[in-house]
């Protein structure tokens, strides 16, 4: 056990597993805020994958994409924090079922 | 140890991923991704990705988790209230989601050898000296590029913030 090395599959399945509880709250979570979090949380499960596919092939190609991934994550979380200030002063609501003036 | 390692902070972030989305409170889920992001940047150590996990600690848990605490302290954000009804979706959502992620576990099982292991050490392609000279050489466009993009969140932003909609 304390020598036995881990396969890297643990790791993509990680990965995954964080991508779909990232999905579930996107689907089932109603504040706007934590909708946001939870594309956050997929976020990071790709990334990781990234990271073992680096790790897999030996090159450096998978982590300049986790990089690029960060790089557009921030800029997507001041944009979407921004939109949700704007959301937040006209409407006084951070609930997502009653943004729905476009669906009817 | 390497197992030891992986499994702790792999559980810790499966926990904190899970107290994510059945949290109610934003302040709560924010906390949770923040360990979710931690544990995230060991496990990016043990892959030999070592200034990943360190841009991981600083931009992700650092400067992006912060900007999310004070905008939810900046609105005074409550917990959410309780669904009024279970949507159709909503019941077929967890299943389809367990489905998804069988199926990729087993994608994942079926295309790669078991015998692939990981072990500290055995890459150290990742340091600050390789993913400089990569960006500066074979990536220096998307590098550029993602200027541009900085440039245009700021300006869509400050636009945003400041504008009031009718």
């Amino acid at each position: 056990m304390l020598h036995a090395a881990v396969p890297l599959n643990w790791y993509l399945i990680l990965s995954a597993i964080l991508f779909c509880l990232g999905l579930a709250g996107y689907l089932y979570r109603r504040n706007v805020i934590t909708v946001f979090m939870s594309i956050e949380l997929m976020l990071n499960g790709v990334n990781l994958s990234f990271v073992a596919f680096s790790y897999k092939f030996r090159q450096v190609d998978g982590q300049i994409f986790t990089y690029f991934v960060m790089v557009v994550a921030a800029a997507e979380a001041a944009v979407g924090l921004a939109i949700i200030l704007t959301l937040f002063k006209n409407r006084q609501t951070l609930d997502i079922d009653d943004v729905n003036s476009m669906k009817d | 140890m390497s197992v030891i390692l992986f499994l702790v902070f792999a559980v810790i972030a499966v926990v904190c991923g899970i107290n994510l989305v059945i949290q109610r409170h934003p302040i709560n889920s924010a906390l949770s991704l923040i360990g979710v992001m931690g544990s995230l940047a060991v496990l990016y150590l043990m892959l030999g990705a070592e200034f990943i996990a360190a841009a991981q600690v600083i931009v992700y848990a650092g400067a992006i988790m912060v900007l999310f605490l004070i905008v939810i302290m900046l609105l005074n954000a409550g917990a959410e209230g309780r669904t009024r009804r279970p949507s159709w979706g909503a019941i077929v959502g967890i299943p389809l989601i367990a489905v998804f992620l069988g199926l990729v576990s087993f994608v994942i099982q079926a295309l790669l050898p078991k015998s692939e292991t990981v072990a500290f050490g055995q890459f150290t392609g990742g340091n600050a000296r390789n993913i400089g000279h990569a960006l500066f050489t074979t990536y220096l466009l998307p590098f550029e590029l993602t200027s541009v993009l900085i440039l245009i969140a700021i300006v869509g932003a400050i636009v945003l913030a400041r504008k009031e909609i009718d």
